[in-house]
């Protein structure tokens, strides 16, 4: 095969595995949405001074922080029903949006660290400060520390969006049609050794220009919103 | 003793929760050579990513020439791209260029089986991590140390070896820690490439014995203690190695 049969033959199946990719934005973008507003929760949880709170937020941050994010979508794929029923109203859940919500869990406890971090990296005499003027805890927290925090939470926030990216093809293993099941299926279509190479090259190089840009933003605005 | 522990969960199996890898022989069996699996992985992978972290984090903060935006390339490279892809890249696009044996019995065997591109696919991902780690770690290394290791005469090359590296490592210890725990999380992905590991053979033993629920509760609670092992050992390694006025307060 000549080198330009093998880049038409790769343009040629592109439009197919792109439309997977789409798959693998529409589960990101779900799951960093499902997961950073499950995450503000656990991680003010994780800070809250009753125990009845604190306690089980922690547990539940270091379990999804700690399992395989391929275990926890096994878990979804799994044991979750097919469709649900909500007063006579089916919704039918197909595996990639099963997926999503296995992807979710791992996000959601990452971004509660990170929730965690920011705030404790207020410095502690702000608290004291607003204590002195009469604040409540609750008022601090929210008006005093939160709007800091969410500066400092973009870049690694960003950094997680980039890590779940990346986490996305793993729900080719439960059968979710995304980029990296859709180029298998095209280099068994192709039954040609010699596009291997050329094609998970390809897939590789579409996964890095989405993802790099993402990662050198995120670093260029830690520079910009470090605190000393 | 064996046989009450059998016993008992042959009891429990009755009442729903059905753990046949504890009185099931040959489910116990391949529950082992899973752990023994990913246990090798953890520890092979884990080697050569911390070889691979040094080396790389050496030659960017000796080098300024070719060699370090070769270092910078494949960091961006494997930092940005997919895990299992990278592995499937590697599994079937570059073994199917490479050579095929021949066993004893005539038939094809690949030179590189799926255990070692699982090994050389989590290392090369993981060390991509470690040499940020390595990097910053030296980053951390203030510069008046290097300042006065040559004022007393030592060459750049052995400032770096006698006193930079050994201070960053200690730096180091914290982040590092964390991408073994990735690294331990992420070996799960060799299943991918059909190691037989812990998820791999978990999903065996669930296919036989329609215990979905129980096997998933017995891995989630495996990999807990695995990374809470790999967490343990770290901390005992940098207890060790703690220099008096250095980490735990006294790092920078």
């Amino acid at each position: 095969m000549t080198a330009s049969q093998v880049v038409s033959t790769v343009v040629e199946w592109m439009p197919f595995i792109l439309r997977g990719f789409g798959l693998n934005i529409l589960m990101s973008v779900l799951a960093i949405l499902i997961g950073t507003a499950l995450g503000i929760f656990l991680g003010l949880g994780q800070l809250s001074r009753l125990r009845l709170v604190g306690a089980p937020s922690r547990l539940a941050t270091q379990l999804f922080r700690n399992a395989p994010w391929l275990v926890l979508l096994f878990y979804c794929i799994f044991l979750m029903p097919y469709q649900v029923n909500i007063g006579g109203m089916t919704i039918v859940l197909p595996s990639w949006l099963r997926a999503t919500i296995g992807f979710s869990f791992p996000v959601a406890a990452n971004f509660s660290e990170i929730v965690r971090g920011a705030v404790n990296s207020v410095p502690h005499g702000q608290w004291e400060a607003a204590e002195a003027l009469g604040y409540s805890r609750r008022a601090t927290l929210f008006r005093i520390v939160l709007p800091q925090c969410i500066s400092r939470m973009i870049p690694p926030w960003m950094n997680l969006y980039a890590l779940l990216l990346t986490a996305t093809p793993l729900s080719m293993i439960v059968g979710v049609e995304e980029a990296l099941g859709r180029t298998q299926a095209a280099v068994q279509a192709q039954a040609n050794a010699a596009m291997l190479l050329p094609m998970y090259l390809a897939l590789l190089a579409l996964f890095f220009f989405y993802t790099w840009p993402i990662n050198r933003l995120s670093r260029a605005l830690e520079g910009r919103f470090g605190t000393k | 003793m064996v046989g009450d522990i059998q016993a008992f969960f042959r009891d429990l199996s009755g009442s729903g929760i059905n753990l046949t890898i504890f009185y099931d022989a040959f489910d116990f069996g391949r529950f082992v050579t899973g752990l023994g699996y990913t246990l090798l992985l953890i520890a092979l992978s884990g080697f050569f990513s911390i070889l691979i972290g040094a080396m790389g984090a050496a030659v960017l903060s000796l080098g300024r020439g070719p060699a370090a935006s070769v270092i910078r390339g494949y960091v961006a490279l494997f930092r940005n791209t997919p895990l299992i892809v990278q592995m499937y890249f590697f599994y079937f696009a570059i073994g199917s260029i490479m050579p095929v044996m021949r066993n004893e019995i005539g038939l094809a065997q690949p030179l590189i089986g799926g255990l070692a591109w699982a090994v050389i696919s989590l290392s090369l991902y993981a060390g991509a991590f470690n040499v940020e780690t390595f990097r910053a770690g030296i980053g951390a290394v203030h510069r008046s140390y290097e300042e006065a290791a040559l004022a007393l005469g030592y060459t750049p090359r052995q400032v770096f070896v006698s006193v930079t590296a050994p201070l960053a490592l200690r730096f180091s210890f914290a982040s590092l820690a964390n991408n073994l725990v990735d690294l331990t999380k992420a070996t799960t992905v060799a299943y991918a490439v059909g190691v037989t590991e812990l998820l791999y053979v978990s999903n065996q033993i669930w296919s036989d014995s329609l215990n979905t629920i129980e096997m998933m509760n017995v891995i989630l609670v495996i990999y807990l203690v695995l990374t809470g092992l790999v967490v343990f050992l770290i901390n005992r390694v940098e207890a060790a190695m703690r220099l008096p006025g250095f980490g735990a307060g006294g790092a920078p």
